[in-house]
């Protein structure tokens, strides 16, 4: 068994319900509570299993938006378990990585030791937590078959996550990867990460013809030239913090 | 990394302590310190202790739950973390049988075998406390053959030089420890120049590979949360390249020249132990601030996912 998920690029909106349904469920799961700091205050915060982050792929006019959640990749080689010193990260036969509660000292190291941010320590119950698959929903035989799911992947409206076992060859997941090239996520590092990402999927081309270039050029001085200059400049100045970046990380201005 | 103040306490203080305690123990079966007494050696000693006992406590000050550290001892097969705490409890008997023997017996066989083991598990507890850094893929500037060597190095540095006070204050001919201590410093200043030449270079994964469009530019447009998570407050600290360079000049300034100055003033035998009270504390904090530095250029691959181009 090689349990895990796939999450496709192409159809995914980045609207958060899964990062949300995952809070839901996992606050009052095995691991939980996944504890929130200053919960209605300024600066509010918390345990997430799930983080959605949203890029741009390429420059305008033709760039994509593309949506990225990520959760535990419940790596084949997982370092977090390896350097763990107390034996609280573990990996089942199934191939889930968990973290024992009972046993973890909170070192930090396995977080230091996850490429993809995946654990997260609870300064209050001083434990790394991280994505659990839904351990406590998959093997649940209580519930329909249908549900025994990952919350993430139950709620996702656009069907954008799915989950099964990579070890067999005619699963879902393994169909899908199959057949839509899905890959790994900095597979250099060899950590050999079972969830797999769809590509979006090649979009024809549009048409500008020249006559409309002309017309309607972005760089020129039509009317509505002018105001698209404007939107993009606006758009290229969204969400930059004058230094440093919003919340001291690095934006591609400050890389260079 | 955000540099922990417990850790960097930590690998400085006890990085002090093991280093003293390798050259101490090796003192009597190179002679380096002629004519050292055995009552000396056990004070000397108890000194190198203290200082790795202050070292350890504050480590277990970064735990979050210390209640399980006693668990960290059951990994050893796979984990650093595990092998470093199991070498450094193993450590203490070892150590005190030593200078028990020394105190009782002087110079014999017996004291001069058992420093050499103090030696050896010394050596090996700061080997595996460098491995726990430099066997993380995640992060280019620790996941490096000579991070290790430095380890080692800047600990024998500062147990060297704190070894030549001690030698000064109970007034014994320090020309051998002081040509060993000129070594030391220099091979370190090599070694720390070639890997901060060495991190220059780029390496390793980019915000492309991180997401897996390599083939086109990608920016970030939003990192998904609102404030501050585990994630940005531990792998986002930040320094800008200015204080880098003047950081590192003082770690070259602090730990390396005028260190070396003194210890070739003291090469004769002929030094006032003030001089090489000051040229140790010097050493100190210069380790200290290259620990601070370690720590604080040290880019982990999270930060692609945040927007980072390259770490």
């Amino acid at each position: 068994m090689k349990l895990g998920l796939v999450i496709d690029l192409d159809t995914c909106v980045g609207c958060h319900a899964c990062a949300v349904a995952c809070k839901q469920w996992n606050t009052s799961g095995t691991t939980g509570p996944l504890t929130d700091t200053d919960p209605y205050g300024a600066e509010p915060g918390g345990v997430w299993f799930n983080r959605i982050r949203h890029y741009e792929v390429d420059a305008f006019p033709v760039s994509k938006t593309v949506n990225v959640p990520m959760s535990c990749m419940h790596c084949e080689e997982a370092a977090c378990v390896t350097v763990c010193p107390t034996g609280a990260s573990w990996k089942r036969e199934d191939g889930i990585v968990l973290v024992d509660q009972n046993k973890c000292m909170g070192c930090n190291l396995c977080a230091w030791a996850c490429p993809y941010g995946a654990r997260e320590l609870d300064p209050d119950a001083g434990v790394m937590k991280k994505c659990t698959l839904c351990v406590d929903r998959i093997n649940d035989q209580r519930l329909p078959e249908a549900q025994r799911q990952p919350a993430c992947v139950l709620t996702c409206p656009t069907r954008a996550r799915m989950f099964g076992d990579f070890d067999d060859p005619e699963s879902d997941v393994s169909v899908a990867v199959r057949e839509r090239g899905g890959y790994e996520m900095m597979p250099e590092l060899g950590y050999k990460a079972v969830n797999r990402y769809l590509p979006p999927r090649p979009k024809p081309v549009v048409e500008i013809s020249e006559q409309t270039r002309g017309e309607n050029d972005v760089d020129g001085g039509s009317l509505i030239g002018k105001w698209m200059r404007r939107q993009k400049a606006a758009f290229d100045a969204y969400g930059r913090a004058p230094e440093g970046g919003a919340h001291g990380v690095a934006t591609p201005e400050t890389e260079r | 990394m955000n540099p922990a103040f417990s850790v960097i306490f930590f690998t400085a203080t006890a990085g002090t302590g093991y280093g003293l305690l390798i050259l101490l123990a090796l003192s009597r079966p190179f002679g380096l310190l002629p004519d050292i007494s055995p009552d000396q050696i056990t004070g000397t000693g108890l000194l190198g202790l203290v200082l790795v006992t202050a070292g350890l406590v504050s480590s277990t000050f970064h735990l979050a739950n210390p209640r399980n550290a006693w668990r960290s001892f059951t990994r050893f097969r796979t984990s650093w973390l595990s092998r470093e705490a199991v070498f450094a409890v193993l450590f203490y008997p070892l150590a005190l049988a030593w200078l028990l023997a020394e105190f009782l017996t002087g110079a014999t066989l017996t004291s001069m075998v058992l420093g050499v083991l103090v030696a050896l598990l010394a050596l090996t507890v700061l080997v595996c406390t460098a491995m726990i850094y430099a066997s993380l893929k995640t992060i280019r500037q620790w996941h490096h053959p000579l991070v290790p060597i430095n380890f080692v190095l800047l600990s024998l540095l500062t147990g060297t030089l704190l070894l030549l006070v001690m030698g000064g204050v109970f007034g014994l001919p320090l020309g051998r420890l002081a040509v060993v201590a000129a070594l030391v410093i220099v091979l370190a200043a090599i070694v720390k120049s070639v890997y901060f030449v060495q991190l220059g270079q780029p390496a390793g994964p980019t915000i492309n590979t991180a997401i897996g469009f390599t083939k086109a530019s990608v920016r970030l447009l939003d990192v998904g949360h609102s404030g501050d998570t585990f994630h940005t407050r531990e792998f986002g600290f930040q320094v800008d390249r200015a204080r880098i360079m003047w950081l590192r000049v003082a770690v070259i300034a602090l730990a390396f020249a005028f260190p070396l100055l003194v210890v070739i003033g003291a090469l004769d035998g002929g030094t006032w132990w003030l001089w090489l009270a000051v040229a140790a504390a010097s050493g100190y904090a210069g380790v200290f601030v290259e620990r601070w530095l370690f720590f604080a250029e040290a880019r982990h691959v999270v930060n692609l996912y945040h927007g980072a181009q390259a770490t």
